[in-house]
């Protein structure tokens, strides 16, 4: 295949990748490192190069209307990133270590896990466990305020030895699949300590590029970020986001989010199949 | 000088995020212009992984590169910036904090950019 027509195919995709990505809130790695593995054949340590890539560009570029409306929780955040990015380098040296189907048979269950977890319906409320106080919380002022339906509400993490926990699973997982592993993130935040659904959300998404860049420096120095590669990815990613959160403000997406769900499904599948019948 | 409220400090925090990212896809987007200045030479096999050379692997390599202008190692430039750009968010927020007087999260601000700066220095 000649330069334009493999940059301009790997564009589209990516484009694509990053819509539906902004649009299921999963991130576009998760959709273009199947895409690249299973469509264009490329060998997954490249696929995995390019997404985290384009991980670093979608999260940085959308912080900028999340920090506006002053959901984030940087305190929170910075926190937890220590977690993440220990996470982040154990992750990136296993890629070296696992053979690329057991990486592709991981990566397939942690998208079936992110499909199940885009669809679980959110009560929006704080768990009664957030009334009681934390004093690991208290003493890292873990805490803040977000505007909710009747003004500002406050909230404070709890359980958050149990999140940093998972935080440092979130960032292993980041490191080895090249993903945001946003899931695994808002899962920390929301359910085991207690924050608010907008506020985890939110938070995960300014977190994913530190996250992401403890193991790009590990990535970029054993080759797996090819710029012929990473340069549509990069792109395409970025500007399929950037149109994704505009629909999502705009727009109901309910019906469009189960039906993409399933086009995650189906992709998690196909990848742990490949994964064990040695395709990948 | 004034401590910064929080608000503010995320409010430049994002301003500096905006920046990177931008300066880093227009620099990719004039390295992929110079890519497709050959747009029917072939792509090399990507079915199985080999890493490339050093000029496209370490921060000297690509510099050199760039200044001789050549498409791919320009594409990697812009990619290196994007990569340093949450580094510099991390390291705003250790003068963010300090200017706050708030020593436990300058402490650790630094924790994180010490696991950083560990792996893209240190990481193979």
């Amino acid at each position: 295949m000649s330069v334009a027509a493999f940059t301009s195919l790997l564009f589209a995709a990516s484009v694509l990748a990053g819509f539906l990505g902004a649009l299921t809130g999963l991130g576009g790695g998760v959709v273009i490192v199947p895409v690249l593995a299973l469509v264009f054949k490329v060998d997954i340590r490249y696929a995995i190069g390019a997404s985290l890539v384009s991980v670093i560009a979608t999260s940085s570029g959308a912080a900028v209307a999340y920090v506006r409306e002053g959901l984030s929780n940087i305190k929170i955040g910075m926190f937890l990133e220590v977690a993440t990015t220990l996470g982040a380098i154990l992750g990136a040296y296993l890629t070296a270590k696992v053979s690329s189907h057991w990486i592709a048979i991981v990566f397939g269950a942690v998208l079936l896990f992110s499909a199940a977890s885009s669809l679980r319906r959110r009560s929006g409320l704080v768990p009664a466990a957030a009334k009681r106080a934390n004093a690991l919380a208290k003493r890292l002022e873990l805490s803040g305020t977000y505007p909710g339906r009747n003004g500002k509400e406050p909230y404070t993490a709890q359980r958050v030895p149990l999140g940093f926990g998972i935080m440092f699973g979130a960032g292993t997982l980041s490191g080895l699949l090249g993903i945001g592993s946003g899931a695994v993130k808002v899962l920390a935040m929301d359910q085991a300590m207690g924050l608010p659904f907008k506020v985890s959300t939110t938070t995960s998404n300014f977190m994913i590029g530190v996250t992401a860049a403890a193991s790009a420096g590990i990535y970029l120095s054993r080759g797996y970020i090819d710029p012929t590669i990473a340069m549509p990815v990069m792109l395409g990613v970025l500007g399929g986001s950037l149109m994704g959160t505009q629909i999502l403000l705009k727009a109901r997406v309910a019906t469009l989010k189960s039906l993409f769900a399933l086009v995650i499904v189906a992709l998690g599948c196909e990848m742990i199949y490949s994964g064990i019948t040695g395709r990948i | 000088m004034a401590r910064p409220t929080d608000q503010e400090l995320d409010v430049a925090i994002a301003g500096m995020l905006r920046l990177g990212v931008s300066l880093a896809a227009f620099v990719v987007l004039v390295g992929g212009t110079l890519l497709l200045r050959h747009p029917w030479s072939p792509i090399p096999d990507y079915t199985h992984f080999q890493a490339g050379g050093p000029g496209l692997r370490t921060l000297r390599g690509i510099v050199h590169g760039a200044v001789r202008m050549e498409a791919t190692s320009i594409i990697q430039l812009g990619l290196v910036v994007l990569i340093a750009t949450p580094v510099a968010r991390v390291v705003y927020c250790v003068v963010g904090f300090a200017r706050q007087r708030d020593r436990l999260f300058v402490a650790v601000s630094c924790m994180v950019l010490a696991v950083l700066i560990y792996g893209l220095t240190k990481g193979r």
